[in-house]
């Protein structure tokens, strides 16, 4: 058994004041100056800790209160209000929604799971990997110790073509050339996002998290500059075929990824005659024609196809159709056709929060890329000023590279122990185990279909309540 | 009041908020210009407006109706001193599953044992399926029962279906109090309750943290739970009870366990979990003596040699193969209720990632196990208890509609006592509105008596509303609404 994968985090704290989504505010006017304002009664020390005289008028949205509304039901003349902070829910939009971006901040400050008290808050369900449930096992799985420690959950999958059998000659060792692999600790590579007022020191940040991670980043070939230098062997470069010479692969690259061309073939075979040992992937856009797209590599000796979704975790060419169907459709033509074991597939677009994880892995992917979580990570608003031209707010570009990687450490350490958990849940005890596993999963339209499809009947005159 | 078996039910007391300014949809502003005629007072149905010393207030915000008023105040004044907008603050409360609208409605019914009659949307939330796509049809055609008094609609609940010498129990509305230990919540909350549901006819159970002696006087309507992390468990616990349940797995956290926090673990709560204070407690998944059916029948074996007459719940969580879990419980033999608790249930504390995504919600798992045990030819020899997210007397209706024979609720009591669903029961020193807390200073927030009263309040209102449901459909009994999925539609299937 492999010594055990842990992420080291510690707390990183903040550079920006975080937005919230409501905040406190209390009036002055016909202020009684109780003996002990209400103020001071806060729990959690939300006046004091703002360091102004508690009876002075404050408007403020801030994220130090905690919704007890205690201030607010017992002030006698009713001056302390909450109310919504129309910055808030102005973050984002459907797919980043203002609630993930403010988890993906907090998980990076923090490293550390989401817990909270009280039931589930949110909808019942939703669009794409929203709209699956994962098991779990009554009885028989890894125990809770498992999660806690003592028994171990694998979540290392491998990169390239397995072997589909292992021949030993007679003195039992191993006969023939065993392909090679890359072995990554956990499903996750990095994937630079197409926008974000992004510097040479935000991709050092990165580049020094995939390190500390054990995994990739991905990125433009033109992307890569002399601070990297010494990065080659965590950098998985995206190689034009026209564009970019083949010469500037950093000389220690061990993966690198060429977009798909009808040509593919000729361009592996020039990257190949100078890195005969690199590893290629071929990303396909997630769209009309990928299962033939991925057959065929998959057919013409490609080991790792990278099926690449949008930034909303949809088709490139339609916004009806989400990752999860495109997966599972590549997936399964890969099964049907007796050729899924020889490649990985990777999976991008997205994905936002770390049940995204496990859930695209169910549904067939071996490993996930996380693209604007690693921005996010960096207090990003998701606003696309950036794509305007217009400065950034939280002035991203200005963050040192230590505090860069440090963040997304703490993002994906608290995303790994949450695949963790949820394979716990699901008694299972390898992340490789865990590919294609939709018995696993219960999906939205089959189990609303099973159980109320049979409720539509309304006869005339019938009342509703 | 009292049911058709004779049981004489309490009364409603009003309660009110234990909070100076209890927060409602609407806010009532008077200007200067008041001259203090009282036609407001006179005309306001909601008793919003008093009169003192020849002075007009506004003293109950919180029960003006606003836009749905039928003869408005703030259009009878004769020198427009008044004015009614929505409250902002109302705007900051509540979630998908708890609206503000479902706070304040429970506050209502918890105040006055009835529900809202205007204003307020107190049958649905805004999760957009399950229950609140759901909808209970009446046939316009039924015959309606509307001369027949309350008390003659049964909504009581025998739990022991077999011919069995183990106790008879029958609850005198088809709702339970689900497991809450102590230490997530305060003993205070515990005991109302236990006090609550003993004035009900019905039960509550103490969850997984031990027994505490303040239960003593309720030990005939308390569940006692056999959990995998055995806190509290004795032999004398074991024989207080009538009902033993073994907790196999949380709806909120399936397959993971309990968790308490090191700050909860409090000198009395390590005391009653022998414990050490200060250290967080895990319960392990599962139990690690069970891994199969013959495992958990021994477990039940063992329960029968120290209480041979307690009836045994099984609570399970709901994952894919729910319906041959509750089959193997069946087969296990000797026990009776099988309680199925649903994804979206309440917790202490628990990951964001399992409360979302792991395992199924309750409104799935229901009608999945009825069908099932139906197949199996033993649903009529089981009880079947759903919770997870159940919120309101509809939620009731609906889920017994799809094969559930009664529920469990937790979340809902909590309301009734004033939760505002800020989800910060596991931080710090828990719950600052003293319901899910350990602390002290925190727990004496709150008292027995008006948590008691509150809670009975809101399950007189269930009970009411759960009559008038029934009535509706030509009912006679809550027995008759089992399994009766065309009592039902579903908004997206119409
Ligand atoms: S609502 Fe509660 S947490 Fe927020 S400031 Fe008031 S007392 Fe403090
Ligand atoms: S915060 Fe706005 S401007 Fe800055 S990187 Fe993010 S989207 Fe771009
Ligand atoms: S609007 Fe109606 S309910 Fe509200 S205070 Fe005036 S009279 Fe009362
Ligand atoms: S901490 Fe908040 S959610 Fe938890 S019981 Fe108290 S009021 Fe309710």
């Amino acid at each position: 058994m492999p010594s055990k994968y842990m992420i080291h985090t510690k707390p990183v704290p903040n550079r920006f004041e975080p937005v919230s989504r409501s905040g406190i505010i209390a009036w002055e006017e016909g202020c009684l100056k109780c003996a002990v304002c209400v103020k001071k009664r806060c729990i959690y020390d939300v006046y004091d800790k703002r360091g102004i005289d508690s009876r002075h008028m404050i408007e403020s949205i801030d994220n130090l209160c905690m919704n007890c509304y205690r201030c607010v039901q017992n002030c006698p003349k009713e001056l302390i209000h909450k109310s919504l902070n129309p910055e808030f829910n102005a973050m984002g939009d459907s797919h980043w929604s203002p609630p993930i971006i403010v988890r993906l901040w907090k998980q990076s400050q923090t490293g550390k799971i989401p817990v909270s008290g009280a039931g589930y808050p949110g909808p019942f369900s939703g669009p794409g990997f929203d709209s699956m449930w994962t098991d779990m096992s009554e009885i028989v799985r890894p125990t809770r110790d498992g999660i806690h420690g003592r028994e171990y959950i694998s979540t290392a999958v491998d990169i390239g073509k397995t072997p589909e059998h292992l021949m030993f000659n007679h003195s039992d060792t191993l006969e023939g050339e065993v392909p090679s692999i890359i072995d990554i600790p956990l499903p996750i590579l990095l994937k630079m996002p197409s926008f974000g007022t992004i510097s040479s020191n935000t991709i050092k940040g990165w580049a020094m998290g995939a390190r500390r991670l054990g995994t990739f980043i991905a990125l433009p070939m033109e992307k890569i500059d002399s601070a990297l230098e010494d990065m080659g062997g965590w950098l998985m470069p995206l190689v034009l075929p026209k564009g970019t010479s083949i010469g500037n692969i950093p000389k220690n690259a061990k993966i690198i990824e060429i977009p798909w061309t009808e040509e593919w073939q000729g361009v592996v075979e020039d990257i190949k005659g100078c890195f005969p040992n690199i590893f290629v992937s071929i990303r396909i856009p997630m769209a009309e024609g990928m299962d033939e797209k991925a057959l065929s590599l998959a057919r013409g000796g490609i080991s790792i196809i990278h099926l690449e979704g949008s930034l909303m975790s949809r088709f490139m060419d339609d916004n009806t159709r989400n990752l999860k169907d495109g997966i599972r459709s590549v997936h399964m033509k890969l099964v049907e056709e007796n050729i899924r074991d020889g490649v990985t597939l990777l999976a991008s677009g997205g994905l936002a929060m770390a049940e995204h994880v496990a859930k695209a892995i169910i549904c067939g992917a071996d490993t996930v890329f996380v693209d604007f979580p690693i921005l996010i990570a960096l207090e990003c608003r998701m606003c696309r000023r950036c794509t305007k031209g217009l400065s950034c707010p939280v002035e991203i570009d200005t963050a040192s590279p230590n505090w860069v990687a440090s963040r997304v450490v703490n993002l994906i350490g608290a995303w790994h122990n949450q695949l963790i958990e949820v394979m716990g849940a699901m008694g299972i005890r390898d992340a490789r185990r865990l590919r294609g596993e939709v018995g696993r999963a219960m999906f939205f339209d089959d189990m609303d279909r099973a159980a109320f499809e049979s409720m539509g009947q309304v006869e005339e005159g019938c009342e509703l309540e | 009041m009292s049911s058709q078996n004779g049981f004489q039910f309490p009364e409603t007391v009003r309660t009110r908020s234990r909070f100076r300014n209890p927060i409602g949809k609407f806010r009532v502003n008077r200007t200067d210009d008041c001259i203090a005629c009282g036609k407001c007072v006179e005309i306001c149905p909601y008793g919003v407006h008093v009169e003192r010393r020849g002075q007009v207030f506004v003293e109950n915000n919180y029960l003006c109706v606003g836009t749905e008023c039928p003869e408005p105040c703030y259009k009878a004044c004769p020198v427009q001193a008044l004015s009614v907008r929505r409250n902002p603050v109302f705007d900051t409360l509540g979630d998908f599953r708890w609206t503000n609208e479902l706070l304040a409605s429970t506050w209502y019914m918890a105040e006055f044992g009835e529900s809202p009659s205007a204003g307020l949307e107190y049958k649905v939330g805004n999760s957009g399926g399950g229950f609140d796509k759901l909808r209970l049809i009446f046939n316009g055609n039924r015959s309606r029962l509307e001369d027949i008094p309350d008390d003659d609609i049964d909504v009581s609940l025998e739990l022991n279906r077999r011919d069995d010498n183990a106790y008879r129990i029958r609850i005198e509305v088809p709702v339970y109090g689900g497991g809450m230990s102590y230490g997530s919540v305060s003993v205070t909350t515990m005991v109302s309750r236990a006090r609550a549901a003993a004035a009900l006819g019905t039960l509550s159970c103490t969850g997984e943290g031990g027994y505490p002696d303040e239960l003593k006087p309720y030990d005939d309507h308390m569940i006692t739970q056999v959990a995998t992390g055995l806190f509290g468990v004795k032999e004398e616990t074991i024989q207080r009870v009538k009902i033993v349940e073994f907790k196999y797995a949380q709806g909120a956290k399936p397959g993971l366990g309990g968790h308490l926090l090191g700050d909860k673990v409090t000198p009395g709560v390590a005391r009653m979990r022998e414990a050490v204070v200060g250290y967080p407690l895990f319960s392990p998944f599962p139990f690690h003596s069970v891994y199969s059916v013959e495992d958990h029948k021994k477990h039940v074996d063992w329960i029968k040699a120290i209480n041979p007459k307690a009836l045994v719940s099984v609570k399970v969580s709901t994952p894919t193969d729910v319906d041959m879990v509750a089959v193997g419980s069946y087969y296990a033999g000797a026990h009776i209720i099988i309680h199925l608790d649903g994804s979206y249930g309440g917790t202490g504390a628990a990951p964001d990632i399992a409360k979302k995504n792991i395992a199924m919600p309750i409104e799935y798992a229901v009608p999945k196990v009825h069908r099932f045990l139906q197949e199996e030819g033993v649903r009529d020899k089981m009880t079947v208890i759903a919770s997870g997210g159940i919120r309101t007397p509809h939620d009731v209706a609906k889920i017994i509609a799809l094969g559930a024979d009664g529920v469990c609720t937790g979340t809902a009591d909590l309301v009734a006592l004033e939760c505002v669903r800020c989800q910060n029961c596991e931080s710090g020193r828990g719950c600052a509105r003293g319901i899910a807390t350990t602390d002290t200073e925190l727990s004496e927030l709150m008292n027995i008596e008006w948590g008691a009263q509150r809670i009975i309040n809101m399950y007189l209102a269930w009970r009411k509303e759960l009559i008038r449901i029934l009535r509706k459909l030509g009912m006679k009994s809550i027995k008759e609404l089992v399994g009766r999925t065309e009592c039902l539609v579903h908004l997206d299937y119409m």
